[in-house]
């Protein structure tokens, strides 16, 4: 009973999909690849721990800004993000508290039922990592193409308050790896986040 | 001269009651949480006191909106809000809506340049705006970077976000669909503050029925979605209608029981009317004495000395059926003396109590009582018809004297019961004292329950530690206020404590915010400053005009004060940190702990006077909330140990003066075995004791000491007609007793049902105690034939 039910909401999923998808890509390949694949691949991995690259492309300056640090992830709820430069921050997502601690404040921790706009945004990158096509679903219309090798995720905001802030999310990945994060903001500004994985591939 | 000896009373009498309904008629009544503060507070706890009385935090209402969904309570709330604003009642209503939080925003941000304390003439200096603007970007670049962009063309140095930082609380409420929500989502939040003081009960209580009435009259208000309030104001309106409303029927049961015994045991409505004279007469000496020395008069002293002074009916009691049939022995009015003595020295421990409703109901029962007595002696025995049926009485006497003689044979038990009770008390090693102060408080569990709850879903409201002083105007107020962030600020460094709070972050002082303009160079200036600053960072020069703007209308405009606030949500938080006083202004800085380490829950504030102390112009208190109002109780408890031990003791000395060793003895025995059994009883049902139940202990002892005065007054010098009397008055007169107080211990105010309990069960116990000890004499003489 259940195992029908599964299958038959995979399938509205898959027209759905494919009927995003046809717009941008050739449908050949998604059906090929299928979320459900990508997911289940990306949860295999129980922890990783990468290098990021940051960078922010704003109207206001002139070039780029840029940050760097460490990213670290322990499946299922632990995300970890270290800046080192140029300030240092810290950003640690457990759970469902989310503490904040930069340069030598003290750290603050929310709760991240209380800030639901915060949460919205860091389950795109949490649930991506842990596969968990639900809770990205909640959140997200989901749109994938490409590969198993060379795949991409495309992250809709559904709620209209989220929408003001982020237009799209983008995620690259090869296999169960994820190696860019780019935000598309409300107001066209974007910033993309180029990850290189330590754990080899 | 028989017949003046019997109206000269009688008219003093009269007149002494039209004197007391004149008072009585003037005479204040309170219900409210009063009379569980401190009389003479210390300095650290008059801060205490004050704000749970009268300051801010006792002004403010919690409410919360339950049911329907959370888009249907986000809408009540605002319709609430709306309504409640536009009524004089409240000085301030919110609820998270989006005009408070623009306000806010608005207040902050319009108002950097005055309120950051970071704004000197070297920051707009070339190097200092280099270095603030690179910091900025900096931040741009990290977490914050979204919300730092939109600021930058108008605050690149990054003012706000050093205040951002100094008011983004970790527990504020949520924002569901434009209203403050709990935790959970399943309740909407609103904060309301009264104008009225804390201390009118009246006007509190009308606040309420405001809420209400609004909540109510809310149209297509869908009728699952409902009002929960709570706050110091609630409670006390809720204690108080408790208080009433618990007196009230109390008060009814246990006057319609005694008078229903008094009628078995009279069959004459007229006996029991002249036998509740004297009790009316107490009380309405009571009443006024009270009223005259306090001012008001509580209602719990009310329902209590009533109770107390019940005792008086008892004289009645016993001089109607003593003297039924025939005269009374020559050592009544003796034993009545006594009786009424031994209970005054024992309700005179109280009047020392700085429990004000204890001071209150030691003075109450003491007038009472003596009038009373007084009535019983000179009014009661002209009115009292001259013959009684005594045929039923001496019957019914005669079968409790065969009791009482059979009870003899248990005096060996009484001992063990009393070693027993003894090693019990001494050997127990479970919880023997109730510390909490709420153990006293007539607000249930699911109020005390509710009332947390709101707290915890609106953050922030639970202070426990405060650094306070007083200034004498506003100005030097908020001026001291800023020194001690000075000092506090790097107690936050060293991870002491984890934030503060002050009103000068609010509102700076005056000579802050005229130095911080004058620090603010003029438009040709800053422009030109600006442009050599920015040379070589990525920040296009046109973009930043604003700034230059913004910083020349913060220069000249008038310095912030309190009415700037108006409108914002913070309005309310700057009434609680600097309050006015009749002389002076109060301010109160919270401080909140680190969180961090074993006792990060905890603030050492030894280190904090330390630190404050480092300039001895500031006369700083600092306070743990939570251990001043555990002392006070503390306080209270010693001290009611204390007093009721010297009542006891001065009762005991009272009656080795007045009567023989071996009959002193004896009624200290049996007193003292009813006081064990009762507090081995609690202890065994796992109730731990409160100053009530200690005080209620004393007056087991001073009401209890009359049963056993009786039983053995003179007892050798009877016939067995007057022995039965005697029994079966001082039976009835326990019985009324016993039923009035055991009426109050089925109470759901733990107040009275704490000394309700503790009373009835003691004098019970105290009357079966002093039969059996006293039993020996009565034996000897109803053995010889009569």
């Amino acid at each position: 009973m259940l195992n029908k039910f599964a299958r038959h909401l995979m399938l509205i999923k898959k027209i759905a999909l494919a009927a995003s998808i046809s717009l941008l890509t050739d449908t050949a390949v998604a059906q090929d690849f299928g979320l459900a694949e990508l997911m289940s691949l990306l949860a295999q991995r129980k922890s990783s721990h990468a290098t990021f690259v940051e960078r922010k492309f704003l109207k206001v300056l002139e070039q780029p800004v840029e940050s760097s640090g460490e990213l670290e992830y322990v499946a299922p709820s632990l995300v970890k993000k270290q800046t080192l430069k140029p300030k240092p921050e810290l950003l640690i997502l457990d759970g469902e508290k989310l503490s904040i601690e930069s340069g030598n404040k003290r750290r603050k921790t929310f709760n991240l039922q209380d800030h639901p706009e915060v949460s919205t945004f860091v389950t795109s990158i949490r649930a991506t990592l842990s596969g968990d096509l639900s809770a990205l679903e909640n959140y997200y219309a989901v749109g994938l193409t490409g590969s198993q090798q060379q795949w991409q995720l495309l992250l809709t905001p559904k709620q209209p308050q989220l929408l003001k802030l982020i237009k799209q999310i983008r995620i690259d990945g090869t296999q169960g790896f994820v190696s860019t994060i780019a935000f598309e903001q409300a107001d066209g500004d974007r910033s993309e986040m180029v990850i290189t994985s330590d754990d080899g591939k | 001269m028989k017949r003046y000896n019997q109206t000269l009373p009688r008219v003093i009498w009269v007149c002494c009651i039209l004197i007391c309904v004149f008072f009585i008629a003037r005479t204040q009544f309170v219900a409210d949480l009063s009379a569980f503060m401190p009389k003479n507070p210390s300095e650290r706890q008059k801060v205490l006191v004050d704000q749970l009385r009268d300051g801010a935090i006792a002004r403010l209402i919690l409410i919360g909106i339950e049911g329907g969904n959370q888009t249907e309570r986000a809408d009540l709330s605002k319709k609430l809000a709306t309504q409640l604003r536009a009524n004089p009642t409240f000085t301030g209503v919110q609820n998270g809506d989006e005009a408070a939080r623009e306000k806010d925003g608005k207040y902050f941000f319009e108002n950097r340049y005055l309120l950051s304390p970071r704004v000197t003439a070297e920051r707009f200096s070339v190097q200092g705006l280099r270095l603030a603007i690179a910091d900025t970007l900096d931040a741009m670049a990290g977490d914050a970077g979204l919300l730092v962009k939109q600021i930058l063309p108008r605050d690149p140095t990054g003012e706000t976000l050093q205040l951002i930082d100094q008011f983004v609380s970790e527990n504020q409420p949520r924002n569901i669909d434009g209203a403050w929500a709990a935790r959970d989502g399943k309740r909407a939040l609103l904060l309301a503050q009264i104008r009225d003081s804390g201390l009118n009960t009246d006007a509190q209580a009308r606040a309420l029925d405001i809420i209400r009435d609004a909540f109510q009259q809310i149209p297509e208000r869908s009728a699952d979605t409902r009002l929960v309030m709570s706050g110091t104001s609630v409670m006390s309106v809720d204690s108080r209608n408790t208080i009433e409303g618990e007196i009230k029927r109390l008060a009814s049961i246990s006057v319609l029981l005694v008078i229903g015994l008094l009628l078995l045991v009279y069959r004459s409505p007229l006996l029991v009317v002249l036998g509740l004279l004297p009790v009316l007469t107490g009380a309405m000496v009571g009443m006024v004495a009270v009223s005259l020395v306090f001012g008001h008069i509580h209602g719990l002293t009310l329902a209590f000395g009533t109770t107390l002074i019940g005792e008086s009916v008892d004289y009645s009691i016993y001089l109607f059926i003593q003297g039924a049939g025939g005269a009374r022995t020559g050592n009544f009015w003796r034993t009545i003396r006594l009786g009424v003595l031994t209970s005054i020295v024992g309700f005179a421990a109280l009047l020392f109590s700085s429990f004000p409703g204890l001071a209150q109901l030691g003075l109450y029962s003491i007038s009472g009582l003596v009038a009373a007595a007084l009535a019983t002696r000179y009014v009661l025995p002209g009115l009292m018809p001259k013959a009684i049926d005594s045929r039923t009485i001496i019957k019914a006497g005669d079968v409790l004297l065969v009791v009482f003689a059979q009870a003899k044979k248990l005096r060996w038990a009484l001992y063990l019961l009393l070693v027993v009770t003894l090693g019990y008390i001494v050997s127990f090693d479970g919880e023997v004292w109730n510390r909490q102060l709420s153990a006293l408080s007539p607000i249930s569990k699911n109020a005390q329950q509710l009332d947390m709850e709101l707290r915890n879903d609106m953050g922030g409201t639970n202070i426990r530690y405060i650094a306070s002083f007083a200034a004498a105007d506003e100005e030097a107020a908020l001026q001291q206020a800023e020194h001690a962030a000075t000092l506090l600020q790097p107690l936050i460094d060293q991870r002491i404590i984890g934030g503060f709070n002050s009103p000068s972050f609010l509102v700076p002082s005056a000579a802050s915010q005229h130095a911080r303009q004058a620090a603010i160079p003029d438009a040709t200036i800053l422009r030109s400053n600006l442009h050599a600053a920015l040379q070589g960072l990525p920040i296009k020069e046109n973009l930043l005009s604003e700034f230059v703007a913004d910083a020349e209308v913060a220069r000249s405009r008038a310095p912030l004060t309190r009415a700037d606030l108006a409108g914002t949500s913070v309005a309310a938080l700057f009434d609680t940190l600097l309050i006015k006083r009749a002389n002076d202004f109060l301010v109160l800085m919270p401080l909140t702990p680190s969180g961090e380490g074993a006792h990060g829950d905890e603030i050492d504030l030894d280190k904090v006077t330390a630190a404050l102390q480092v300039d001895n112009t500031l006369q700083f208190t600092v306070i743990d909330l939570l251990e001043e109002t555990t002392s006070v109780f503390d306080g209270y408890l010693r001290e009611a140990a204390i007093l009721s031990g010297l009542g006891c003791l001065a009762i005991a000395i009272l009656l080795l003066m007045t009567s023989p060793l071996a009959l002193a003895l004896r009624i200290m025995v049996s007193l003292g075995c009813a006081v064990l059994c009762v507090v081995s009883l609690f202890l065994a049902l796992g109730i731990p004791l409160t100053i009530l139940h200690l005080v209620g202990l004393l007056l087991v002892v001073a009401v209890g000491s009359n049963y056993a005065l009786f039983f053995n007054s003179d007892v050798q010098a009877q016939d067995q007609a007057t022995q039965s009397k005697v029994a079966f008055s001082v039976l009835i007169a326990n019985l009324t007793s016993v039923g009035s107080f055991g009426v109050l211990g089925l109470s759901k105010v733990p107040v009275l049902s704490a000394i309700g309990s503790t009373v009835g069960l003691g004098a019970f116990l105290a009357l079966i105690f002093s039969a059996i000890l006293a039993t020996s004499t009565h034996t000897a003489s109803t053995s010889k034939p009569s």
